[in-house]
């Protein structure tokens, strides 16, 4: 009987995994069966190069540049805000807060992570743009920079979270040795520790820049929604994930060319995450430091 | 153990008795009624349906915003009772409804005069000719015209940023089609949205925006815009009763319709709403910013569905 009981429980654990597996391989054979229909009429030089993304219009163009700028020009300004502050924190938290403020901050920062996206994108159009606008003439009612902010705050949870973990599980005898030699708490934070919590610091920041890659309601509200192939944070950009919003809420034929974009759209943008997790991945294993 | 199994027997009942109160397909449950497609007969069918709630609390009427192409869309299939429309429904949305066995009739509404539309600050700009705006729109000035003074050189030399509806409105359809001369043939880079709300928010942002959208949404947001006139060929005409109705603010001068599915009037309450619409469409609409028709076209409009009404019984 208790035989029976652990195969059973046993094989139920055993297919949740591999549900997760499942949909993994369902959702990239989905994006990959479509993007190859597309790309069996849109030649991938074109796609890669072209410098124009006007799919619905009657003058085609299907250049992803200009999605894809769009969607790194907002992440860059995401992780520019976003690190600092955030590693920031997480020395604080982890060094010189005492533990009473750390424990009240903590689910505090967590609470910024909570708050829906969409809310987000709607503080970043109708507070931020208008108080930027006063601060930069010329600042277009959409734009990257007030999505970039918000969404820089947005992830801030993620790293500084998951970096003071990082920080805190440094073993203290490294601590106690540097500040046996005579270091400084500044000396110490910046020169042993951060050092040797480096490669879960690192995995924090690519696993909030892949979320800031993904994020779609923020900046769909607040940066705009016309392709364009700039660097400039002060015009309307359209990242990847707006796109991909605004084709499919729309009334684009399915099985047509034009609906066919928000597949190969996807698929550049899980190719990225991909690439960022494998990256990840690497680093943790080449940096981690065993103590023990 | 036993009281584990108990419970999951339990919550799988509950989940397994949850569905029973969605909409039957085509939308004929009491008490709820679906309308959706173009932005621009919204504000209309919103003023209806808020006053129909205090003359008939208990029915639901939800409008949804994806444009009159993407209304079509939903209303071929049946997930629609009645469908906004800012232009006549096109023959390939009408096969693709007949091939769902949607028979459906057309009402004119209200008529609008589409809106140019610019940011207060801009000072330079009175007036657009046909001409004008057909340069700044047609597929060919893709990447090409970018500056207000490529259409005519007194104006500065700044970027020009446009704001227009995407390609699932019927306000886009309609207006490439009086301007650029072909339904659907327009420029892509330009920050497309069936929302107009985002269109206002975007001109009223930017001191070099141009855009354009139905003429209720200048009439709500008139401290944050600028109408341009049109010059159709006879001088520059701001959109008025006056110049709608009889046609002098051309060629942006356009009726507003909605489309009713055959099989939702077997459901009193949408006869019901529809009576009330054609009844009220003339004086609300002028509330939110469009044009009534005539007494008598709404009276031929009520006939119309009367009789559609006795024939799909």
């Amino acid at each position: 009987m208790r035989k029976i009981k652990e195969f059973i429980i046993e094989k139920i654990l055993l297919s949740s995994a591999l549900i997760t597996i499942a949909v993994t391989i369902g959702i990239i054979l989905v994006l990959s069966i479509e993007a190859f229909y597309f790309f069996s009429e849109v030649s991938i030089i074109d796609f890669l190069t072209d410098t124009q993304w006007t799919p619905l219009f009657t003058n085609k163009h299907f250049g992803i540049m200009p999605l894809l700028s769009g969607t790194l020009l907002t992440t860059f300004i995401a992780i520019v805000f976003a690190v600092p502050v955030g590693l920031s924190i997480s020395i604080y938290l982890s060094e010189y807060a005492p533990n009473s403020f750390r424990k009240t901050i903590k689910p505090l920062l967590e609470l910024l992570a909570a708050v829906p996206t969409v809310v987000y994108g709607f503080f970043a159009l109708m507070v931020v743009t208008p108080y930027l606008q006063g601060i930069i003439p010329g600042l277009s009612g959409f734009n990257a920079l007030s999505a970039g902010l918000v969404m820089g705050v947005m992830i801030i949870p993620y790293i500084s979270s998951l970096s003071e973990d990082a920080l805190h599980a440094v073993p203290y005898s490294l601590r106690e040795a540097s500040y046996g030699m005579g270091s400084t708490r500044l000396q110490n934070s910046f020169r042993v520790i951060v050092p040797a919590a480096s490669s879960g610091i690192i995995v924090s920041i690519i696993l909030a820049i892949s979320r800031a890659i993904g994020e779609t309601m923020i900046v769909a509200i607040a940066a705009g929604q016309q392709p364009r192939l700039t660097f400039d944070p002060t015009v309307p950009v359209e990242t990847i994930t707006a796109y991909i919003v605004q084709v499919s809420l729309g009334d684009v034929q399915h099985d047509s060319l034009e609906y066919r974009t928000i597949f190969a759209a996807g698929i550049t943008l899980f190719v990225f995450t991909f690439l960022l997790n494998t990256l990840s991945h690497k680093m943790r294993k080449k940096f981690r430091e065993k103590y023990e | 153990m036993k009281k584990v199994l108990f419970i999951t027997a339990l919550a799988f009942t509950m989940i397994a008795c949850g569905n029973k109160k969605g909409q039957d397909k085509d939308g004929t449950a009491t008490g709820s009624i679906t309308v959706d497609g173009s932005s621009t007969v919204y504000p209309v069918t919103e003023a209806v349906a808020e006053e129909f709630r205090a003359v008939k609390p208990g029915i639901n009427v939800t409008i949804g915003v994806s444009g009159t192409g993407g209304g079509f869309q939903k209303f071929g299939r049946g997930e629609t009772n009645i469908s906004n429309a800012s232009r006549p429904i096109k023959d390939e949305e009408a096969a693709y409804a007949k091939e769902n066995n949607i028979d459906f009739v057309g009402l004119e509404v209200a008529l609008d005069g589409l809106a140019v539309v610019i940011n207060p600050e801009n000072d330079w700009v009175k007036s657009f000719t046909v001409e004008e705006l057909k340069m700044i729109w047609e597929p060919a000035a893709q990447g090409k015209i970018m500056r207000w003074n490529q259409i005519n050189p007194a104006w500065p030399d700044e970027e020009i940023h446009l704001y227009g509806p995407g390609v699932a409105s019927g306000t886009f359809d309609y207006f490439t089609e009086v301007i650029v001369g072909k339904s659907g043939s327009s420029r892509g880079d330009f920050t497309a949205s069936e929302d107009d709300n985002v269109l206002v928010q975007g001109v009223a942002g930017d001191k070099f925006g141009l855009g354009f959208f139905g003429l209720a949404y200048f009439e709500e947001n008139q401290d944050k815009l600028s109408l341009a006139a049109v010059d159709g060929g006879n001088g520059p005409v701001i959109p008025t009763k006056e110049t709608v109705n009889d046609g002098t603010y051309s060629p942006l001068s356009r009726p507003l319709y909605i489309y009713v599915n055959s099989s939702s009037v077997r459901n009193p309450e949408v006869v019901e709403f529809v009576r009330y619409y054609l009844e009220n469409a003339g004086e609300l609409s002028t509330d939110v910013g469009y044009f009534p028709l005539t007494a008598e076209e709404y009276k031929a409009e009520l006939k119309k569905f009367n009789d559609f009404v006795e024939n799909n019984q």
